[in-house]
């Protein structure tokens, strides 16, 4: 039986967010109504001329520097030439053979280990406008015609293309994450994959393990989630390992992803790979970047998700909580604002990445949205060491906070969940119960300590749960201990 | 030296559709075209750079800014098929 | 002379400042002219006498309120109908954009405007500026005033008729491969080809990117240098724009050639050109000796490959500007079940054999496998040739030859056989390629009494140069002749 391994690369394209388009003065928009944000040069207009947005260089510069590339000296434009009617001018200005940002790597995390993911090239180009099939089926080829809209046209585009060096649906899950992290950092996008500012494709093949030969790879497209990206190729190498046990071969060809079946399907395959013609770009000069633009460029960096979480790992919480803090929008200023106002790195990360995120995805919003502050968390957390609050309430208290009824205290106050610590108080009830329950008070003496949890039960109802448990847990044991 | 065209398959990546004589027709025609212009090859270039511009200048940029738009009727008003402020074509066989 | 329509543009700017003359009255010239000579000529495909009208309307009333607008201010002038002009239909002499009004100005459109100029209509080109007579124009053919059974030259042949036969003062083609100089030495008028980058392209529906240029057509230097004055300069939408000032053209202008040192090409002086032409531009040549300039013999080699690899750069970089005619968004759709049965079809229809010559060629040129034997090597011949002309301009200050092998041909002589036809540019193509300004100058007429351009070349952005020595073979040349369709009245039919 042989085994075989999956030889993966992702290609992927990140609208920048910039105010206007790549080439042209019309305005980077979502969801504006259709052909509003368009001039003769995004339209393909005869006569028209590009001029390259400084803004977007920039931009990809920083991803390319974020990716640890070599952001090349000289670097042009190239025509790539196509008829479709979404490029306006049937060609897309593009990079070719002499692409802004080369050999980089990206160190992702699998299961704690870590995994180098070549970066082959990072280059800039143009993106089309948007074709709606109207007709009877949702898909292309069953469509009675099509509706064009040139909005998007022209917003500029980074593609990025990895060395096949994934090699399994886990790792490449795990690279569109860190990459959608490192683009989100550097604030060039906003990498939503539902709503196409961040898009992947990949090639996928799969060979005998050991073999140096590279197997016949497909190009998978239709990818609209990271989890779609991991299930569509864990579906293709299957779908390519059955082919070959089989005694096929694998064919050559772009595959649709299918959401709901969760299976690719061959697309209309072209008799042969399309002929792009490039040259390069007569209506652009050649770009040119020079020690103190790179230099630049480093400098501008934030720090980066990789330097944030050994940054966070190094307080004491781990590899796995610094990774969860970094993941998501907010999470990491919410545990350093935390531990500023004195709350432990420990405390702080549970809360965070554990009620925080819940309660934040029960409200329907991200936790970044909310009221909260690192500092209302170093309160709670001061609450609940002091005893003031149950671990249980003190999760009743982050809700009201997240909803905005106030402070911690205020909402502590306000919803009565302050723990009584009057031990006097306790004590009186905690005898009223060892009264009440003489025979379970007789076993805890005999050394049995499982009527304890039962007692304390009964504590906490005789005191609207507002009793310290662990306090009351100590005068049962002491009281009933003997 | 001849000159051997696909013809065909030019007119194809060219999007133009012509029939057999057509075809047949600017094949010759090309071939004859090309034979002249193959004599570029004679020269020798080695080591020499192509010329993509005229002009020895780079990085020409514009500034991050938002200017005007056109009027989406004066758009339309040029497309020989529209449907509620989208353009119109026939259905499209090709995925991109 | 005491036709308006026969002025040249300075005079007219000068009769109007003295009040002899209205911008309106200028405009009548060159509209009756027109009535007269467009039947023989069909130098325009459109002419807008109410945007015209208007627009010298409002010249008159500005000039009365104190405002001058410069030497263009009320001068009506004629464009070649690949420069988009708004509100005003533009075709390139194309079904494909039949009936195409563009939503804005080209750049030196805007500026024409700017500078008070009155824009009489759009005229004939070859379809989509591919050719050296105007008769690949999808609306007919434009015809030589000096005589109509003749060719214009080309591409830009209806505005040199245009301005030849006085139906407009002045005007602007575009040149790729000679197509304004060419058609101004075949009609006997001044025709300029700018510096690579020094006219912004922005509006000028491309060719070739990298070799266009728009250029002026004039009935003088002096005129020529104001026309380009006007469009010249630095502009924001387009990256191959020239930055900088434009330096000052007129410099040079009156003070002749004595001391300068002016190289013939020799290449461009033997087999191929017509014996009467040789003769002129030896006897030129020979003036501008006596005249005080030191004459050499320059050999630029390259040259003579400049053609072959012209017919492969120029119809690469068309065949994908030429793409965004597909029906979809503009100009001409032919149905189609099917998106790309539609675009194909569009363009079968819509593009003249010529244009769908040029597309397929250069398709082929850039397609896998023959990139670089084709399109790559090109570009290096190309590199060689700009090498050799500047080690020439280190020894002189500016390079002469003929602008055309010929004069006027008969209209259908050329169309059976291309290359014949390309041949027409080899005088004019390898400025082209260089970037370097050009300019053709009539100097005379050969028995049949067609004109002879003489050409000027000089090194990139040195325009004044340029001008300095055409200044001078026009002073030479004293060219007076006229057209015999250039009359002041209705001509017998």
């Amino acid at each position: 039986m042989t085994e075989y391994e999956a030889v993966i690369g992702i290609e992927t394209h990140v609208e920048l967010q910039t105010r206007s388009k790549m080439f042209c003065g019309c305005p980077v928009t979502f969801g504006a109504e259709p052909n509003t944000a368009c001039c003769p040069v995004c339209l393909g207009l005869p006569g028209a001329l590009p001029v390259p947005n400084e803004a977007a260089i920039d931009g990809i510069l920083a991803i390319g520097s974020a990716l640890d590339c070599e952001l090349v000296e000289h670097s042009v434009f190239h025509r790539k030439n196509y008829f479709y009617p979404d490029l306006p001018k049937n060609y897309q200005i593009s990079q070719y053979d002499l692409p802004l940002c080369v050999n980089g790597r990206i160190v992702i995390d699998v299961d704690g280990e870590p995994v180098t993911i070549g970066i082959t090239r990072v280059h800039m180009e143009e993106d089309t406008g948007k074709s709606i099939h109207v007709g009877d089926g949702g898909r292309i080829a069953d469509a009675g015609y099509s509706l064009l809209d040139f909005n998007r046209s022209g917003v500029p585009l980074v593609e990025i293309v990895t060395e096949p060096d994934v090699r399994s649906a886990e790792q490449a899950r795990a690279y569109g994450a860190e990459l959608q992290q490192i683009v989100r950092a550097l604030g060039v996008s906003d990498a939503r994959l539902e709503e196409g500012s961040m898009r992947f494709d990949a090639n996928v093949s799969v060979r005998p393990r050991g073999s140096a030969v590279l197997g016949t790879r497909s190009e998978v497209k239709n990818v609209n989630s990271l989890r779609s990206l991991e299930r569509a190729i864990a579906f293709e190498i299957d779908r390519q390992i059955g082919v070959l046990e089989a005694g096929g071969r694998v064919v050559q060809e772009t595959r649709h992803w299918n959401e709901e079946t969760g299976a690719t399907s061959s697309m209309r395959s072209k008799e042969e790979s399309e002929d792009y013609r490039y040259f390069q770009e007569p209506d652009l000069l050649p770009l040119h970047v020079d020690d103190a633009k790179r230099a630049a460029v480093r400098q501008a960096l934030p720090v980066l998700p990789a330097a944030r979480r050994a940054g966070y790992a190094e307080t004491g919480i781990g590899g796995r909580l610094a990774a969860a803090l970094v993941a998501t929008d907010g999470l990491g200023e919410l545990f350093e604002e935390a531990m500023a106002s004195g709350a432990g790195a420990r405390a702080a990360a549970n809360w965070v990445t554990g009620e925080v995120v819940a309660h934040a995805r029960r409200m329907g919003v991200g936790p970044a949205d909310t009221p909260l502050t690192g500092q209302h968390l170093a309160e709670l957390a001061a609450m609940v060491e002091d005893g003031e609050l149950s671990a249980t309430a003190a999760k009743d208290v982050l809700a009201g906070v997240l909803e905005g009824e106030g402070t911690p205290a205020e909402v502590a106050a306000g919803r009565d969940l302050i723990q009584i610590s009057d031990a006097s108080v306790i004590e009186d009830a905690v005898d009223a119960v060892l009264a009440d329950n003489a025979d379970a008070v007789g076993k805890i003496t005999a050394g049995d300590t499982k009527p304890i949890g039962f007692l304390v039960g009964e504590v906490m109802k005789a005191t609207g749960g507002k009793a310290d448990p662990r306090l009351v847990s100590e005068l049962i044991r002491s009281k009933a201990g003997g | 030296m001849p000159v051997d065209i696909d013809i065909a398959k030019v007119a194809k990546l060219a999007r133009i559709a012509l029939d057999d004589a057509s075809l047949e027709r600017y094949g010759r025609q090309l071939e004859v075209i090309l034979e002249h212009a193959e004599r570029v090859q004679a020269l020798p270039t080695g080591g020499v750079e192509p010329t993509a511009h005229p002009i020895p200048m780079t990085n020409r940029f514009r500034g991050d800014v938002v200017t005007g738009t056109l009027e989406r009727g004066e758009i339309l008003a040029q497309a020989p098929s529209s449907e509620d402020g989208y353009f119109r074509v026939p259905r499209i066989l090709d995925e991109p | 002379m005491n036709d308006l329509a026969d002025l040249t543009i300075v005079e007219a700017g000068r009769r109007m400042r003295s009040g002899e003359c209205s911008a309106a009255d200028l405009l009548d010239a060159v509209i009756r002219r027109a009535s007269f000579t467009e039947a023989h000529l069909h130098a325009y495909l459109l002419i807008d006498r109410d945007g015209a009208g208007a627009a010298a309307e409002a010249a008159d009333a500005e000039l009365a309120a104190g405002r001058d607008r410069g030497p263009l201010h009320g001068i009506p002038l004629a464009l070649k109908d690949n420069l988009t002009t708004r509100g005003l239909a533009t075709t390139c002499s194309s079904r494909i954009l039949e009936g195409y009004v563009p939503p804005y100005d080209a750049t030196a459109v805007a500026r024409l405007r700017q500078a008070g100029a009155v824009i009489v209509g759009k005229t004939n080109l070859d379809e989509f500026a591919m050719g050296s007579s105007t008769e690949n124009s999808a609306f007919g053919p434009s015809r030589n005033p000096w005589d109509p059974d003749r060719v214009p030259g080309g591409s830009s042949g209806g505005v040199a008729a245009a301005v030849a036969a006085g139906s407009a003062l002045g005007g602007f083609g575009t040149d790729t491969g000679g197509s304004v100089r060419q058609p101004g030495s075949l009609c006997g008028v001044v025709g300029m080809k700018p510096t690579y980058g020094r006219v912004s392209r922005y509006g000028l529906i491309a060719f070739a990117s990298s070799l266009d240029q728009i250029g002026p057509l004039a009935r003088s230097v002096e005129d020529a240098v104001v026309l380009l004055e006007a469009v010249a300069g630095f502009d924001v939408n387009d990256s191959t724009s020239i930055p900088g000032d434009v330096p000052d053209l007129r410099a040079g202008l009156g003070a002749g050639v004595a001391g300068m040192r002016i190289g013939v090409v020799r290449e461009l002086m033997g087999k191929g050109i017509d014996r009467e032409v040789l003769a002129a531009t030896g006897a030129m040549v020979d003036r501008l000796s006596d005249a005080g300039a030191d004459i050499v013999e320059v050999s630029i080699p390259a040259v003579e490959y400049a053609l072959s690899a012209y017919y492969l750069i120029a119809p690469a970089e068309a065949s994908a500007n030429l793409a965004r005619f597909d029906g979809v968004r503009y100009g001409l759709r032919v149905d189609g079940d099917t998106t790309e049965e539609m675009m194909a079809r569009t363009r079968a229809d819509g593009f003249g054999p010529e244009v769908i010559r040029r597309v397929l060629l250069g398709t082929y040129a850039l397609s896998a496998g023959y990139y670089d034997a084709f399109y790559g090597q090109a570009q290096k011949v190309r590199t060689l040739l700009r090498r050799e002309f500047a080690a020439a301009y280190e020894k002189v200050d500016a390079l002469v030859s003929p602008t055309s092998p010929t004069t006027a041909f008969e209209v259908g002589a050329k169309t059976a056989d291309p290359l014949a036809m390309y041949y027409s540019d080899v005088c004019t193509i390898p400025i082209n390629l260089s970037g370097d300004p050009g300019i053709s100058v009539p100097i005379g007429l050969d028995d049949a009494r067609l004109p002879i351009g003489f050409q000027v070349m000089a090194p990139a952005l040195a325009e004044p140069v340029l001008f300095q020595v055409a200044a001078e073979v026009e002073r030479i040349a004293a060219f007076a002749a006229r057209p015999s369709l250039a009359a002041s009245e209705p001509l017998p039919t």
